[in-house]
């Protein structure tokens, strides 16, 4: 039992800092693949906003569902969510408190990606170049670019090489503005949110303490309750296991004395554990005979009352037991009742 | 008993060094936010003050709060301030000890970037180089008043076309840069002086209530602590408990349905124990469901 003790407290101490880990671990994955990633503007007049926002959104929002699916509680949530109501009443403040808690450590990688990209400036500048003010940062008195022209000129600012609007706006104006414009949203967008982190987490005491520990407690105790379910099971197939071969053995150790018509030979006194532990197999036949039998015809899930390896008869335990539940179309061929 | 106090120890020592350890993390972290941010000013008339003063004070508030998030200590003395009077006493003078000690180590990562910015230039430049008289400088002396204007915003691009071999450009920048560097350094000698002074001066103010104040503080965190541990050892054994009485209300109705003799096996009594009277495959698939279905009542009374 204490090994189990020592277990469940690692886990319940370090469930939180192990979530928190894989937390942080995917915010630097988030940095990290977006320097990775080659951004690309298209450089044309309509697909520049769709390609600049999709870039600004749809990794966050990949990056939120990435959070859910590797927090290990979510199936927990779902579980406690859609069981039957039975002889135990649900407390949907425990669900809220549990839903909350994921949500808010899957916002953090998303929230990054956002910032980052934000104040790196290369999604908005490619994303509103075509609405820079040209009345104010260039000169619009140039009569030879029409309307639609002055559209593609403006979209190719992001790409230089190609940039040929040098007399009506110069491209590092441009440039300039519309970064300065994105790296003034990104650090609105991270004060926001860390605004929005701190009130969330220093106004809690103030107002609902008592049923915020209820709701933890409660909740750590559905996770501790379905691991230690989980490790009694575990327990139970192995003693299971253990219990149906050595059945499985002494029954065919008794086929076998019964079929060869010998005398049982009794171990000698002092031939020990090594003799008990062979359980009744001593020759290579045997021993194929009973690997072959594994393999053909295993035994029924179903453990019987324990019988003594001897020929010599019952040791006065009756007759093995029969569960009228037992399916008995998994008997085995070679089972003998003597 | 002594694994309570190992832990108590581990608690008591490393509270502070813990604290200690994010604000230095913190600190670095503004450094290498600083110099990974890659620094843009507008070179427009009206963008750039708001840009380098932005620059310069929104991180800090940022930083601020961040360091109030990730400080444990602000929770528990929220908790503290907001809890209702009971059968204990509040003592304001911890409450305020606890609020001081959170609060200057909130502070260490902002006046670390602000001292940081200061020391680089950049920032005060860009906010300041349209407020520039431009009768000092020989080559924006007999420019008119807008194109002045347009050219003194235009001093902290480098590259720009209009800038890049002008020396008034250079000169603007270096006496910018000098002031920005005197009062960054400035600052620093003045915040270090006041951290001595207080560090060396305070024995000699109230040191016995100062002692009490952070006893308690000290007290209320590891009991908060000791209380979240009991809490978690008291769940696994509630949740044993329950999975026992689980087992046993199963092993009841199985033999209730099943009209066996009770068995009086002699060997193996030991995994007969681990086996809990279910020993077949019905009864195991009929556990599991009962167990989705048909969860125990949380009374292990």
């Amino acid at each position: 039992m204490d090994k189990f003790r020592m277990i469940f407290q690692f886990f319940q101490s370090n469930q939180e800092s192990f979530m928190n880990g894989i937390c942080g671990i995917m915010a630097l994955a988030s940095t990290q693949m977006y320097s990775a990633f080659d951004f690309n503007c298209p450089c044309l007049p309509h697909y520049n906003l769709a390609y600049g926002l999709g870039i600004l959104l749809v990794p966050p929002f990949i990056l939120f569902l990435l959070g859910f699916v590797l927090n290990n509680n979510v199936s927990m949530l779902a579980e406690e969510w859609r069981r039957p109501q039975g002889q135990r009443g649900k407390d949907p403040a425990v669900l809220r408190y549990m839903f909350c808690s994921m949500a808010q450590r899957a916002m953090i990688a998303p929230a990054v990606w956002v910032s980052v990209t934000l104040l790196d400036g290369k999604c908005i500048t490619c994303a509103f170049c075509t609405s820079v003010p040209v009345e104010t940062l260039g000169n619009t008195s140039h009569p030879h670019f029409s309307e639609g022209e002055i559209e593609r000129v403006l979209a190719r600012i992001p790409c230089k090489e190609i940039y040929n609007g040098q007399q009506l706006i110069a491209n590092e104006v441009a440039v300039r503005y519309l970064r300065c414009i994105s790296q003034a949203l990104g650090w609105c967008f991270v004060l926001l949110v860390t605004m929005l982190a701190f009130l969330v987490r220093s106004l809690r005491p103030c107002f609902s303490q008592a049923a915020f520990l209820k709701s933890r407690y409660w909740s750590h105790y559905i996770d501790i309750e379905r691991k230690l379910f989980d490790e009694t099971c575990a327990e139970h197939a192995r003693s299971f296991a253990k219990v149906c071969i050595q059945q499985f053995f002494e029954g065919m150790s008794t086929d076998l004395v019964a079929a060869r018509c010998h005398l049982p030979r009794k171990a000698p006194a002092d031939a020990g554990e090594a003799a008990e532990k062979l359980l009744g197999i001593t020759d290579r036949g045997t021993m194929n005979m009973a690997l072959k039998s594994w393999h053909r015809c295993k035994p029924p899930l179903h453990l019987h009352a324990p019988a003594l390896p001897t020929g010599n008869g019952w040791a006065g335990e009756g007759q093995p037991r029969t569960h009228p539940s037992a399916p008995q179309r998994e008997r085995a061929a070679y089972y003998s009742w003597v | 008993m002594d694994r309570f106090r190992m832990i108590f120890q581990y608690f008591q020592s490393n509270s502070e060094s813990v604290m200690n350890g994010i604000c230095g993390l913190l600190a670095l972290a503004s450094v290498k936010m600083y110099t990974s941010f890659d620094f843009s000013c507008p070179c427009l008339p009206q963008y750039n003050m708001a840009y380098g003063l932005g620059i310069m004070f929104v991180p800090p508030i940022i930083l601020f709060l961040c360091g109030l998030i990730l400080n444990r200590q602000s929770l528990v003395m929220l908790e503290e301030w907001r809890r209702p009077q009971g059968r204990r006493k509040k003592d304001l003078a911890v409450i305020r000890y606890m609020c001081s000690s959170i609060m200057q180590r909130a502070m260490v990562a902002p006046v670390v970037w602000i001292i940081v910015t200061l020391l680089d230039g950049k920032c005060l430049i860009c906010a300041f180089s349209g407020s520039m008289d431009p009768g000092k400088f020989v080559g924006f002396a007999n420019v008119s008043t807008v194109q002045v204007q347009q050219l003194l915003a235009k001093v902290p691009c480098k590259d720009d076309e209009l800038m890049r071999n002008n020396t008034s450009r250079k000169a603007v920048s270096r006496y910018l840069r000098c002031w920005s560097q005197a009062l960054g350094w400035s600052i620093l000698l003045i915040l270090i002086i006041a951290a001595f002074l207080a560090r060396w001066l305070r024995p000699c103010f109230n040191q016995a209530t100062l002692l009490q104040a952070r006893h308690w503080s000290n007290y209320i965190d590891i009991e908060q602590k000791i209380f979240e541990e009991t809490c978690c050892e008291h769940s696994r054994l509630f949740a044993h408990k329950c999975i026992l009485h689980f087992f046993e209300s199963m092993r009841q109705e199985i033999k209730l349905h099943s009209f066996s003799l009770p068995r009086e096996g002699e060997g193996a009594e030991g995994e007969e124990d681990l086996l809990r009277g279910i020993t077949d495959q019905d009864q195991v698939n009929k556990l599991l469901k009962t167990w989705y279905y048909e969860k125990p009542p949380l009374d292990v009374s």
